[in-house]
This record gives structure tokens, sequence and C-alpha cells, in this order.
């Protein structure tokens, strides 16, 4: 066993939470979530051009890094202490591996790498809560290819895409299909979340696909590749909660009442430190979760509901506690800690909730 | 002991249901049953406070002599119950539950003449001045300063969290007229014209983007001293007064109980992850069913402090548990009602309900995606996170708990 990174891996970290220091400070990054387009297209350039961050599970051949999970995570944990806005989690992670795993899309790959491409990954539909096969989305073959139909609900990132991956019962077998935004037959009604992105509720009619539209094909394909996202949505959890703890410690020690420093206060410190325990359980289950990615399914969808379960409870529990111990000042804009917390909001549940994860875990260890 | 409500009890209940059923407007209705956090929209709230104000029912807790109700604690229990289930919005707190006691047990019979009849009209529309950038939870340390200058005050500092303090044409302030051995000495209660030279209120943008609380700028204030509120000097015992006026007349399980009803009923509209309708989930039923029953308590709990204050008993830990207890079950329905919203949880459409404030955050102007109930959720759970911090956060009511318990 070994839990230490690879010193390129330590230095990858430093150098993309030196980039971020510089192009994505808490003002800027705040100007961009409230900004018309709700991204920034010089930081995306920058990730793909300085730091060759986009191509992160692009193949060499394709101008990629083809970099393992453990780095991925360590990037998606960067990330999340910065609260990036841009869809780098649907681009870099899923969007290349999706790819990466079909057959052509060799196009794709250089575009993710370039910084050429932005995805959204429509998986939820409003039929079927957070089940994480197509239900009601369904594509059928006819002499050209496909006509895909269904609604997906709260795509992140769609308004700001160049490419959907949209889940559909293809034949009654789930896939993964690739559809240009602007096709004719989509509709998106597009709304921000309350984490600065961008999202919309995506309505596809009749929308004519060529034959290669399937990108990824099956029911465990798919839930495996949900399983990655998930997992580096943990990975960014990780940023977030310890900035959220950092602060608050900052700020306990700072704020004077009574004549002392809160943090002085016991009921204070015990809270802040039951807030440092959740941290480290949940950097434990991510750990285990994204050492699982390449084991059996039911291994891997096991560690991954596990940690989501541990990761949302301790994003709930981390986040409400930083904004209770700001006091008056954890129910102000003004502070980074409530921008946390509104990320941390959303991570809790944006691939299932707790109790989604909770059930699928018990499902799987009764299966086993 | 009898826990039924008396034949009486239950005639002024439809009554008040009637008179809720001929005023309420489909617009006001809106106002109260789709506020996006415990504020309402103060422009809604006046409108129907002067509807109220015609009827005579603007402040039930308020003595008959100065245009109370003469309601006994069950009839308050019994109308705030009704206009909460109606949809009807909340009057504005700061003037009738707030600054009009404080007027009403320590004013001057000049005060209580001019501001008490202007306060139920909505003439006047109060915010208050209570905490500052060094003094919250530690009220008592405040510095804002008011000089004596002949027969006015002189004011200068710096007030934070004054709710609708940018729709406020009067506020009620602690000041500091005087340093002292203990810190409590020398604040007195103050009545300020907001539209005084000297004043700005600058606005404070919530999480969920709403501008409901502001911070007020006071540079160099005058103010006559015959907007004194009791004694200069002695404005601690006036806000402790203000404090306990309510006492036995505060409920939380009312809405609580409503807020269960709406979210079982939206729960029972949209699917649940196995494929029926989430009421039918095991774990989101579970969920609502404790909830049910911690509110089930803290009803009894409530109707047990309505009975004590009925008959002049005041247990001094009352208030504390109840806004301990009443905050935590707020804010965990809003929990639940995040669970009920799914995937919309994450969207941030504030168009979709009646804000108690403008909106800073880019949205959608109109048309919303999703239930309306869905888009409702994260901004009460944003906003419901102050419940725990406001009025004395929970864990100063926990301090004040252990010191009645001897601790």
């Amino acid at each position: 066993m070994d839990f230490t990174f690879t010193d390129d891996q330590r230095q990858l970290r430093d150098a993309v939470q030196g980039y971020l220091q510089r192009n994505n400070g808490f003002s800027a990054r705040t100007k961009v979530a409230r900004s018309e387009s709700g991204w920034s297209e010089s930081l995306w350039r920058g990730l793909a051009e300085e730091l060759g961050l986009l191509g992160l599970f692009v193949p060499g051949d394709l101008g990629g890094a083809s970099a393992d999970s453990v780095t991925a995570m360590v990037v998606m944990e960067e990330l999340g202490a910065s609260l990036l806005v841009e869809p780098f989690l649907e681009t870099a992670i899923v969007g290349a591996a999706a790819l990466a795993a079909s057959e052509g899309g060799e196009a794709e790959l250089r575009a993710i790498a370039q910084g050429d491409a932005r995805f959204a990954l429509a998986w939820a539909e409003p039929e079927a809560r957070f089940d994480r096969l197509p239900r009601a989305t369904v594509a059928r073959r006819d002499a050209d290819g496909w006509r895909l139909d269904g609604t997906k609900s709260v795509v992140t990132a769609a308004p700001v895409a160049t490419h959907l991956l949209v889940t559909a019962l293809a034949d009654a077998e789930p896939a993964l299909f690739l559809v240009e935004p602007g096709a004719a037959g989509v509709a998106l009604q597009g709304f921000p979340t309350i984490d600065g992105r961008r999202a919309a509720d995506v309505t596809f009619t009749q929308v004519r696909l060529p034959i290669s539209a399937p990108v990824v094909r099956g029911a465990e394909a798919i839930e495996r590749l949900l399983d990655l996202a998930t997992a580096m949505l943990g990975a960014e959890a990780l940023g977030v909660l310890r900035r959220m703890l950092d602060d608050t410690i900052a700020f306990t020690r700072d704020r004077r009442q009574f004549g002392q420093p809160i943090a002085s206060f016991q009921v204070i410190q015990h809270r802040l430190v039951d807030m440092y325990m959740r941290l480290e359980l949940a950097t434990s289950a991510v750990y285990r979760a994204v050492l699982s990615l390449d084991a059996a399914p039911a291994e891997r969808m096991r560690a991954v509901s596990a940690m989501q379960v541990t990761v949302a409870e301790a994003c709930r529990f981390v986040g409400q506690n930083a904004i209770q111990l700001h006091g008056g000042m954890g129910m102000t804009d003004e502070v980074a800690v409530t921008h946390y917390f509104r990320r941390a909001t959303v991570i809790e549940s944006e691939f299932g909730s707790a109790d989604y994860h909770r059930r699928r875990f018990a499902a799987l260890s009764r299966a086993v | 002991m009898d826990i039924a409500w008396s034949a009486d009890e239950l005639a002024f209940c439809e009554e008040v249901r009637q008179f809720l059923a001929d005023t309420l407007t489909d617009e006001l209705r809106a106002s109260g049953s789709r506020m996006t956090s415990v504020y309402a929209d103060p422009g809604k709230a006046l409108a129907w406070q002067r509807i109220l104000h015609a009827k005579g029912w603007v402040a039930p807790a308020w003595p008959v002599e100065h245009g109370g109700t003469g309601w006994t604690l069950a009839q308050r229990y019994i109308w705030q119950r009704e206009r909460i289930a109606a949809g009807a919005p909340p009057v504005s707190p700061m003037g009738v539950q707030m600054c009009g006691p404080a007027i009403i047990g320590h004013g001057s019979d000049e005060q209580k003449a001019y501001f008490l009849p202007r306060m139920l009209s909505g003439e006047h529309f109060w915010c208050q001045g209570y905490s500052e950038p060094g003094s919250g939870s530690d009220l008592a340390s405040l510095q804002c300063r008011a000089e004596d200058a002949g027969d006015h005050l002189v004011v200068t500092g710096q007030k934070l969290w004054s709710t609708h303090a940018h729709a406020a044409n009067w506020g009620f302030f602690l000041v500091r007229t005087a340093t002292g051995d203990r810190p409590q000495k020398g604040i007195t209660f103050l009545l300020i014209d907001m539209t005084s030279l000297g004043i700005t209120v600058v606005p404070t943008v919530s999480p969920a983007g709403e501008n409901i609380q502001n911070e007020i700028f006071l540079d160099g204030v005058r103010v006559p001293k015959a907007n004194v509120v009791g004694r200069i000097g002695d404005g601690w015992t006036v806000a402790k007064y203000l404090l306990e006026f309510e006492r036995g007349g505060v409920a939380y399980a009312p809405g609580l109980q409503i807020d269960l009803d709406e979210i079982e009923r939206f729960a029972g509209e949209v699917p649940g992850d196995d494929g029926g309708r989430l009421i039918d989930d095991a774990a989101f039923s579970d969920a609502v069913a404790q909830a049910r029953i911690d509110v089930m308590a803290l009803e009894i709990f409530e109707f047990r402090a309505m009975g004590d204050a009925g008959a002049g008993r005041f247990p001094h830990a009352v208030p504390s548990l109840m806004k301990i207890r009443g905050t935590e079950l707020q804010q965990r329905i809003t929990e639940l009602h995040m669970l009920a919203a799914g995937r919309y949880a994450a969207a941030y459409q504030p168009q979709a309900g009646v804000s108690g404030g403008p909106v800073r955050f880019p949205h959608a102007a109109d048309g919303f995606a999703g239930p309306r109930e869905a888009a409702l959720a994260p901004m009460r759970y944003v906003s419901e996170r102050a419940a725990s911090i406001y009025a004395g956060t929970n864990e100063i009511q926990r301090n004040i708990i252990a010191k009645i318990l001897g601790l």
C-alpha cells in the first residue's frame, strides 16, 4: 500500500494552484460566474495551453497527457479549492474518457486538449430523479442513422457546451450519444445554478443523429463513466471542504466577542474538530473510490457510492457549520465561504443524493 | 388537563378563515406562500397590513387601548396558524412586534400618540439598528456613539444586519451615551427618522443573492432627545422588555406543519429513485415522519408555554428552547425540501418565488424550469441558514439555558 503522491503529481498540484491563484482569484471568479456567458475563454485557453490540463485524459498521440485517475484527482481537488466554474469535469474528465473509450472521436479529443471543445453530460431525467440509466429518452434507428427523443433535466454546462453527451435507450440498450447543441430539434431552457454555473433542461425532439453517434454502449459502460465523474466530483469536494475548514478556523481565531477570540470557546473548538474529522474521512473515501475505478464493477460501484454518501454528509456538515461559525458574515455574499457552501450544496446531489447512493450500496452489498 | 380547543376558539377559527377567504387576493396569497425566505416583500406586506388595519387586526399582542385586538394567547395562536395556511404574508415584525412594545412599555405619552397609530397604519415602516461589526452575540459591547448636544443627540457609528432598512422610514437604535463599569449601562434606545441627514444605507447581499439586510452608516445624525424611549442610559432595560413582550405568543409549530404538508404534497407528485412517487420512498417518508414527530412535540411544548403565560408564569428557558428547536426544525424541513427538489436543488430560479428584497444575482427574467416547489427549495435552504444565527445564535441560546440549569 502507498498513499503518497509522486513528484510529478506534487509539481502538477503546485502548478495548477499557482495558475488558479493568478487567474481565478475570488473576485475574478465571481465576476465570471455573474457574467452573461458564465465562463472565461481566456482561463479555459490557459488551462489548455499553459498547463496542458484539458488534455489530461486525452491520449498522447492526440495532444494529451494520458494521465491516470490519481493525477486527475489531484487536479480536481485544486479546481475545487479555486471554485472553478468552467466545465472541466464534463469536458476533460467525462468527455475525454467517453471518447477515448470509443471508436473514432480523434477530432473531438484533439479539440478537448486544445481547449476548443466544452462538453456537458445529459443523464438525469425528470421522470427518473437520480437513476443513472436512461428511461424515457429514446433513440430509434432509421434509414439514415438515429432519431433522438426525450428530456434531460438540469444538465450542468449545457448552455456553454459545444458538445452534449446524452444517455438514451438505443433499441432498448442504454447508450451515450454525442449530440451538437445546435442541431435541429434540440431545445434548451437555461438557468444559472446556485454555485454560479450554468445549466439547462434540454429537450430532444426527433433529433437526427449519424449512425456513428453512440460513443459508448451498454449499461456497465455508462455506470462506469458516471462512477468516474462521481469520484472526480468527490475529489473536487475535498478542495471545497478544505477551504471552508481553513477559512472558518481563521475567522474564529480572528473574531472576538466577550473579550476573547470565539475560537477559545469549547463549543466552537469541538465543532471545528468535527469538521476536520469529516474532511479527513471524506478524503479517505475519495482515495478508495479513485483507486477502485478499475476494479470489478460491483467493487467499483460500492466504493463510489460509499464515497458519495461520505462526501455528501461532509459537504452538508462542514458547509452548514462553516456558515454558522461565521455568524452574520456567513449570511453575506462578501465572504468566500458562502460561495464554497453553495458549491458544496450542489456537490451533495450532483450525481445522486446520499439516499440514492445508500440504496445503491445496499443493493450491491446484498448481491455480493 | 385538556388538549382540545374550546367551542369559542373553534368559532374564532371559523371567523378568521372567513376573513382570510374574503380579503386575500391571489397576488397577496402568492407573496405569502411563495416566499423565498422568512422575509416578505415589504410592499406586499404593507398592502396586507392596510387590509388588516381596516379590520383592526394588525397588532394582536398589543393592549386594546393602543389598537390591539384583545385576543387570548390561544386566539393569537389560531390567527397565526390560519394566516400562514391561507398564504397571507407576515406583517413586518420590526414595527408592530419589536419597536411597538418598547414604546408601549417605556415610551412617553407623546411618543405613544404619535408613533403607535402610524405604526399600525403602515405610514411608518420600521427597521432595527442593533448589531455592529464588533458587536453581534456580545451586543452590549456596542460602540455607536450618541453625543449630548442640548436638546439633541448626535449619533455616529455603524449598524449591521438591518432588515429592510432600504425600505424603512423609521428605525429604532441602540446607541452608547456613556461608558461605565458594565457595558449594559450607558446604552440608550433611540428612534431615528431614516430620512435624517447623515444616514447612509448600504445593501448587504445574502448568499441567496437577495438584498434584505443592510448596513447603516450614521455620521453626525442629529436626533431630538424627545425620540429617546425610556431614560437616557437605560436602553438595555427597554431592549429586554421588547424581547419579553411576546412571550407565549410566538409559535413555530404552525408554520412548520404547513411547510411539511406542502413538501409531502409535492413529494406525491414527483418521481422517486425506484420509479414510484418520492413519497413512497422509504428513506424520504421516514425523514418526513421524523420531522412531523419532532414538530408534534414542539407543538405541545408551545401549547404548554401558552398556558403558562396565560397564567402569568414565564419559565425562563422557554424562549431559548423554542428558538433552538423551532429554527433547527425549520432548517431540517428545508433539507427535506431540497431532497424533494431532486436535481432542481441546484437551480437558481428566484423568479419562481416572491423575494423579500431586490435580487442581485443574475437569473432568468421570467419562466422557470421544473416544478415551482422545486425552484423554491434552494432559495429557502440557503436563506434558512440564517435562522440559527439571527436573534441570538443557537450557541448563545444554549448558554442561556445552561445558566438557567445552574451550570
